[in-house]
């Protein structure tokens, strides 16, 4: 992109609640920025690293859980609670990492999706903590300073300093020795550790920043909808993010935040022609098509037209066992 | 004592049909390194299918379940042939989200279908329950758990009498030497994934009667045949009927002792605890088939 | 600066696979390891570099030992390997197969990348600098921009080689480089391998041509059924009678 082009684009983001004056699409900017976190996360891990979590629900709920819980039953201001949130989903990240270390591909995917079954359950039964399925209404909304976030426009400029944060962190991450470790170890892990990268190190670190940025989309989600139930961790929130990063481009920046704006808008764009079992139908077809049809994403396919060669772009190729 | 007699009971008719859908998924997982996340969907089609033919066609209970049978064997090759065959050269990863995306469409196919509220499915035997000593045990469990060990050994027949059995453990042990040899793979594997899926479905329609049908059922399904494989080790046929038996009595035993709402955690803690601690499975001397 | 292998063993599962092998290889040499397959060339390498833990017997490099160390943590001693199979990043062009190679030349971690150091946009020159200087060495120059995965086969592992270089190796062993190669790659190969060793690398290669073997190296080391049977100087090794028996009387498969 362009330096004209992205000045556009930022100046169109910072003005948004301006012209988007209608409260229910700057609902469905701000879900699509939460879920842009959210894709970002999972992209250091799947896209980079090359480990696909199915567990990702559950560092999404445990940022929610800790957010609420803390705001509500110890009255904590939001900003520590938010604080908290990304360093117990970073702690429940560390954990999955250590524990997935010897695992690879299938294995990997199976460990995480029990740890979030695990915790799925605990919400549910642990009554006295969570109040069970029934979940917890009126987490409150934040504050900054002397003014409330309180307004969609206010919690919109919340979740785009989040999202840029999130960015900014991929960015970084990605263009330096330690993204480049990441990288070493999707294509070729023998290779990579031949060459002195820590395996389990990097390893580790991609669970821990990938979970911890699940951990702030928690928080903004359960401050934003005010209440969080066990339905944080379904299965749906997993494979919506799994969505968007596959359809916009995995081991790609830009990609799981177009996957974020395509997949929350076309929902909301076909829930009035058709009803969520349809549509959840034709988000099954659509990651079965996207894997046969545009396997590498959107981001690169377009990199590639303008380009007019393929470039180095990462594929799906994945060392595994 | 008395107590855990009746759950050990109550966990052997569970445990066998998870034993089927373990080995369905053991040997998908196994032969064709696909990790098949629709599997629970053939245990729900199974189930469906049962519910459509007892009270739509109002057939003979095992005529039920035979339709069940056939059905996932149908959609089971269908699914090989027109989405893994392609694919057959691509990583995991790939088939994987193929898998998945196959799981949501089929699960929200069959809430279009059925709607979401669970379906009762009949059954012929009597409710009373069969008294022995301190254990008392429904007719229909009896049955399911007869039914299910039938269809244990009837894969194990077919694994290790038949020519497609001995093709299926070659390819196994080795594809490549395998299809030199002569065996078309492409059959292999179509065939091994309609088996597998035909076993799930069986599952859904032996489980289905005892509880209940509804869409999402699968989902628990899914995950209880893969800590099955785990337990069991993949492509290990034995592993998977002693892993299915195993977790059955183990979700008994939990719920009954811990508690009830935890009793879905104990596949995943199983999961875990034997990926960590021993990753080639519980009793894996060797990963093998057969 | 000595690597130093002693009294190595290796057993899978009751199969022998290195019994009591030792050998030193000395520091600014070229030190080949032959023998007819199954050996136990691939699986001493394995071992030296912590792919596989051995059953017995130690690896001393520069007086502290190598065995129990994981891969990562030997090649930061200097002792990098390369592998017998192509083994690249492959969908990465040469020059990012490079530049990760240099990851051991580069410090920054976690919070030095998030902050953005300013001594960072330093390190990144010099790594680029060092990309270009590894390229032009292996005369990749023309392919710097493709995906490493299209590259012909020859080229592919010298892209190998390149990145097994980044790393900086001071010992530097190799897995048949020549495998598969046509003559005239081999012998760029091994002119690549002379230079690398005058620039001080210490060389120690697995190689079954025995042209490239005998033309290249300071010492020859003959491994047969996991055990050392000859060591010497290539013309020592093609008139010592083991070898000879080995090679052309070997029950199994000869080389």
């Amino acid at each position: 992109m362009t330096a004209l082009g992205r000045g556009l684009l930022a100046a169109a983001m910072v003005t948004l609640p301006f012209w988007l004056a209608d409260p229910y699409y700057l609902h469905v900017v701000i879900m699509a920025g939460i879920f842009g976190v959210l894709a970002l996360s999972l992209n250091l891990l799947l896209g980079y690293a090359g480990q696909l979590s199915l567990g990702h629900a559950a560092f999404f709920g445990i940022g929610a859980y800790t957010s609420a819980l803390l705001t509500l039953k110890r009255e904590w201001s939001f900003w520590p609670a938010l604080a908290a949130a990304i360093a117990l989903a970073a702690a429940a990240g560390w954990i999955i990492g250590r524990l997935a270390l010897k695992l690879r591909g299938a294995y990997f995917v199976l460990v995480t999706i029990s740890f979030a079954g695990v915790i799925s359950l605990v919400s549910v039964n642990w009554i006295e903590l969570t109040n069970g399925p029934l979940g917890l209404p009126g987490v409150p909304a934040p504050d900054l300073g002397p003014w409330s976030l309180r307004t969609k426009a206010a919690y919109y400029y919340l979740v785009l300093a989040a999202v840029a944060l999130s960015y900014a962190v991929c960015r970084r991450l990605v263009r330096s020795r330690i993204g480049r470790a990441f990288v070493a170890l999707r294509e070729n892990e023998p290779l990579a550790e031949s060459i002195g990268v820590d395996v389990t190190h990097y390893l580790v670190l991609a669970a821990v920043v990938s979970a911890a940025m699940a951990g702030l989309g928690g928080s903004l989600y359960a401050h934003y909808t005010r209440f969080v139930s066990p339905e944080v961790f379904l299965f749906t929130y997993t494979v919506t993010m799994v969505i968007m990063v596959v359809a916009g481009g995995k081991g790609t920046l830009a990609g799981p935040l177009v996957g974020a704006v395509l997949f929350t808008a076309l929902p909301e764009a076909l829930r009035l022609a058709a009803s969520w079992q349809w549509q959840m139908l034709a988000y099954g077809s659509l990651l079965v098509l996207l894997v046969f049809f545009l396997p590498r994403g959107i981001v690169p396919q377009i990199v590639a037209s303008f380009s007019g060669h393929p470039r180095s772009a990462p594929t799906s190729r994945t060392p595994l066992q | 004592m008395d107590q855990l007699l009746q759950h050990l009971v109550n966990g052997l008719v569970l445990g066998g049909t998870y034993a089927l859908l373990g080995i369905g998924l053991t040997l998908i997982f196994g032969l064709m390194n696909v990790v098949n996340f629709a599997h629970g969907e053939f245990y729900t089609l199974g189930a469906y299918v049962a519910f459509a033919a007892l009270t739509l066609a109002g057939v003979n209970f095992i005529v039920g379940i035979l339709a069940a049978i056939v059905a996932g064997a149908a959609l089971g090759w269908l699914c090989e042939v027109t989405l893994l065959r392609p694919l057959r050269n691509e990583s995991i990863d790939t088939t994987m989200l193929v898998m998945i995306g196959v799981w949501i469409a089929m699960q929200n196919g069959e809430l279009l279908v059925w709607g979401g509220v669970a379906k009762s499915i009949p059954h012929p035997f009597p409710t009373a329950p069969l008294v022995m000593g301190p254990v008392a045990i429904a007719p229909l469990r009896v049955i399911v758990l007869v039914l299910a060990v039938g269809l244990i050994a009837s894969s194990w027949l077919l694994i290790h009498q038949t020519k497609l059995g001995r093709a299926m453990r070659a390819t196994f042990q080795d594809r490549d030497t395998a299809a030199l040899m002569g065996v078309s793979i492409g059959r292999v594997h179509a065939a091994t994934f309609a088996f597998g899926s035909a076993l799930a479905s069986a599952a859904g329609a032996l489980l289905g009667p005892v509880f209940l049908a509804y869409p999402s059922m699968g989902d628990l399904a899914s995950l209880k045949a893969f800590s099955v494989v785990i337990l069991g080790g993949l492509g290990n046929l034995t592993g998977a009927t002693v892993g299915g038996l195993l977790l059955g009595i183990a979700e008994e035993l939990g719920a009954g002792y811990i508690s009830s709402g935890y009793r879905d955690a104990v596949g995943f803690v199983i999961i875990i605890m034997v990926l960590v601690l021993r990753p080639s499975g519980l009793f894996a001397r060797q990963e093998r088939i057969g | 600066m000595t690597l130093a292998v002693s009294d190595l063993a290796v057993s899978f599962g009751g199969v022998t696979a290195l019994d009591g092998v030792s050998f030193t290889v000395r520091p600014g040499s070229i030190t080949s390891i032959i023998g007819p397959n199954g050996a136990g060339k691939t699986t001493a390498f394995n071992a030296i570099t912590g792919y596989l833990q051995p059953t017995a017997g130690r690896i001393n490099y520069d007086g502290a030992a190598l065995t129990g160390l994981r891969p990562s943590a030997i090649a930061r001693r200097g002792v990098v390997r390369t592998f017998q199979r192509t083994s690249v990043f492959p969908s990465l062009s040469v020059a990012d197969n490079v530049l990760t190679g240099l990851h051991l030349s580069s410090t920054a971690g976690f919070l030095d990348v998030l902050v953005r150091r300013r001594w960072l946009v330093l390190e990144e020159s010099s790594l680029h600098t060092d990309v270009e200087e590894i390229i032009g060495f292996v005369g990749l120059g023309h392919r710097r921009d493709e995906m490493a995965s299209t590259l012909p086969y020859g080229e592919q592992r010298l892209v190998e080689l390149a990145l097994a270089l980044a790393a900086r190796p001071r010992v530097l062993l190799l897995d048949e480089p020549g495998a598969g190669m046509t003559g005239a790659e081999k012998t760029v190969v091994s002119g690549l391998i002379r230079q690398v060793r005058e620039q001080g690398v210490t060389i120690l290669l697995v190689e079954h041509d025995m042209r490239m073997v005998m033309g290249i190296s300071d010492t020859v080391i003959v491994l047969n059924h996991g055990r050392v049977i000859a060591e010497g100087t290539p013309g020592e090794i093609q008139a010592h009678p083991d070898v000879i028996r080995a090679y052309l009387g070997a029950p199994r498969g000869a080389a």
